[in-house]
């Protein structure tokens, strides 16, 4: 324990789907506190990495480590007990079931003698409530559902889910895409928390400015392959910008609106 | 709760031990106990279940609510029940299953065949007959998980198949008739049988008329003699249906893996394996069904559970159950499965046409979707 290697490293990782080749060599790494962002443009290969660190893949070569150790996921399972948790954009939470119900899904602690065993909601409330209330979500009742909570809050919700559960490594698949201003700081500022906590994220997004905002080190991937990683210091916003759309023409539309795009 | 400057977590009021008795938190406002009853899915059943018995209290003869009323409403209702609960279970899971009221022939069928050709125990023939549906259930499962078809079309099918091999097995078995008889004499008495036939209770039943509490004949008999064992095993699926839903791992799967089967697989959750149990659990449903009735009636025959499916669903859906999955309850379904058997037997002791039995189903069918759509938004605060 307590080592110095990254939480999770990657090296050179290839995945082919038949003929099409989805990533050609991806590397990169995160440690402990440490806020990854991935960044990249659609059809970068963000969203086959994702799934391959989180074991719903399996790459075609590269290697794959965790704390230092080679690994091999078989299923999203394998991952989850390795410490890898995945927070999908819009799929993490089933909005017509209880904060409570979703918060322990998959995942309910059981009591009793078979055939008899149960779950004690009772318990479940009163963690669903203190994990709520420790990021400063008021849930009014842990009973209420999902679908009453914002789109912040949900994804709050999730990432405490896997905090709770032991997640060494958070994979969070742009969870501030689809928020708006109030609702993105809240989750960018629950991000910082889990970094201090000690936990590595993998924060991937397509909005610069969000990554910027967290990031300690930017990796920007385009058409399969890593452009390179950054730390905080190397390198600027719009800099970071360009990289990321593939260079020079988005540089030239955006001086001809006269500004940011 | 945008507020994100106050979001940094407080350290107190500190965390209560998790065996101390948890302390409220002072800042939650109380549930009122009206939020609460809106919650529940089977409300809306309740409601019915209300306004249908105030509607026959005014209107029916006043034989409808004595014991024996009591008992030839709750007796149909429990076989619709059984099947009811099942199918409440498995549209809460996300699927369909049309194919229960065929099932119940071809159980019916099978169960027959047990005993009368090939002339094995009670026992033995109805453990034969739940494992013949459950393979069939089972089936019927992977079929759709694994042609990712819709259940409603791939159900649909063995509607036809069963109901069609129930028919040929049937004239097969028995010579060219669409009836089976002699089931009752090949079963034999027992103890087995009387868990599967005839009233339960009937010592309660005989001590309560001597007692002058229920009505009972010159001759000191009671005038009901105890209650159908179908009833007895409606309530009991009923309170363990119930139980699982709301209180164990496999009822927060079955939740899970109706309301949204991509985010359940994300976070562990074996929905293949939980839909699959769901359509093997209404096959065995149906092969309950079949058995009591089959013990009841001493025969089968190839009409046997006709469109039962369709009654399962409605009253599953009258119970709250949304078409859509993730959202129900089994004791919904139980209520809703009470209403129908109200209804249908009810009608006979008021002075209405007792064919005005579908007009009301078709209403009530349509009033429970729209009551359940509207409680949902409620609910989940759909905007």
């Amino acid at each position: 324990m307590a080592t110095n290697a990254p939480l999770i490293e990657i090296r050179s990782l290839v995945k082919h789907f038949g003929s099409v080749i989805a990533l050609s060599g991806v590397s990169l790494s995160v440690h402990r506190g440490e806020v990854m962002c991935l960044l990249g443009d659609n059809g970068a290969g963000k969203s086959t990495l994702i799934k391959t660190l989180s074991g719903v893949h399996k790459p075609t070569s590269g290697d794959f480590l965790v704390e230092g150790q080679p690994v091999t996921f078989a299923s999203p399972r394998d991952a989850l007990d390795a410490g890898i948790a995945t927070v999908y954009q819009d799929l993490a939470m089933i909005p017509l079931m209880s904060v409570t119900r979703n918060f322990f899904m998959g995942r309910e602690p059981i009591k009793g003698v078979w055939p008899f065993r149960y779950v004690d909601f009772d318990h479940c409330d009163t963690v669903t409530r203190e994990e709520m209330h420790k990021i400063g979500i008021d849930v009014r009742d842990p009973n209420q559902a999902v679908g009453t909570l914002s789109g912040g809050e949900r994804q709050c919700v999730a990432i405490a889910r896997a905090v709770y559960f032991g997640a060494k490594v958070l994979i969070l698949d742009e969870p501030t895409s689809a928020l708006g201003v109030a609702q993105t700081s809240m989750v960018l500022k629950y991000i910082h928390q889990v970094r201090q906590k000690g936990l590595g994220v993998i924060f991937i997004t397509h909005n610069v400015r969000h990554a910027y905002a967290v990031g300690d080190r930017f990796t920007v991937l385009n058409r399969g392959k890593t452009l390179g990683t950054y730390t905080k210091s190397e390198i600027q916003i719009d800099e970071l910008q360009n990289l990321m759309a593939g260079g020079k023409e988005l540089q030239a539309v955006s001086e001809e609106l006269g500004g940011m795009v | 709760m945008t507020d994100v400057s106050h979001s940094t977590a407080p350290a107190g009021p500190v965390p209560p031990g998790p065996a101390v008795k948890p302390s409220q938190d002072e800042r939650l406002k109380e549930v009122s106990v009206l939020t609460k009853i809106m919650r529940r899915p089977e409300l809306g059943a309740l409601a019915g279940l209300v306004l249908v018995t105030i509607f026959f209290l005014s209107t029916a003869d006043s034989s409808m609510f004595t014991l024996a009323g009591v008992m030839n409403i709750l007796a149909p209702a429990s076989q619709l029940g059984i099947l009811a609960i099942a199918a409440a279970l498995l549209m809460i899971g996300g699927e369909f299953d049309l194919s229960i009221g065929s099932m119940v022939a071809f159980a019916g069928l099978i169960f027959g065949s047990f005993l009368t050709l090939t002339g094995w125990p009670l026992l033995l023939a109805i453990a034969a007959t739940f494992v013949v549906a459950a393979l069939l259930g089972g089936l019927n499962g992977q079929l759709v998980i694994r042609t990712k078809l819709p259940s409603f079309i791939v159900t649909l099918a063995f509607l036809f198949i069963l109901r069609g091999l129930s028919l040929v097995g049937l004239k097969w078995a028995t010579g060219g008739s669409t009836q089976m008889r002699g089931i009752g004499e090949s079963a034999g008495e027992g103890f087995v049988r009387e868990i599967f036939s005839g009233n339960a209770l009937e010592s309660l039943f005989s001590w309560l008329a001597a007692h002058d509490i229920i009505g009972k004949f010159p001759n000191g008999m009671p005038t009901v003699t105890g209650v159908p064992v179908s009833i007895v095993w409606f309530v009991l699926f009923a309170l363990v249906a119930t139980w699982i839903l709301l209180r164990t791992r496999a009822g927060n799967w079955i939740f899970a893996a109706g309301g949204d089967p991509n985010a359940a697989r994300n976070s562990g959750v074996p929905v293949d394996r939980v839909k699959t149990g769901l359509f093997m659990l209404t096959a065995c449903a149906a092969a309950l069904v079949a058995v009591l009735t089959v013990l009841d009636a001493g025969s089968t025959d190839s009409r046997r559970g006709f469109q039962k499916e369709f009654e399962a669903i409605i009253a599953a859906v009258i119970g709250g159950c949304l078409l859509t999955g993730g959202y129900g309850s089994a004791i919904g379904a139980f209520f809703g499965a009470i209403i129908f058997g109200m209804v249908s037997i009810g009608l006979t002791y008021t002075r209405f046409d007792s064919d005005w039995f579908q007009v009301f189903l078709g209403a009530m069918l349509l009033l429970a979707v729209l009551f359940n759509n509207f409680i949902r938004r409620k609910v989940t605060g759909e905007r």
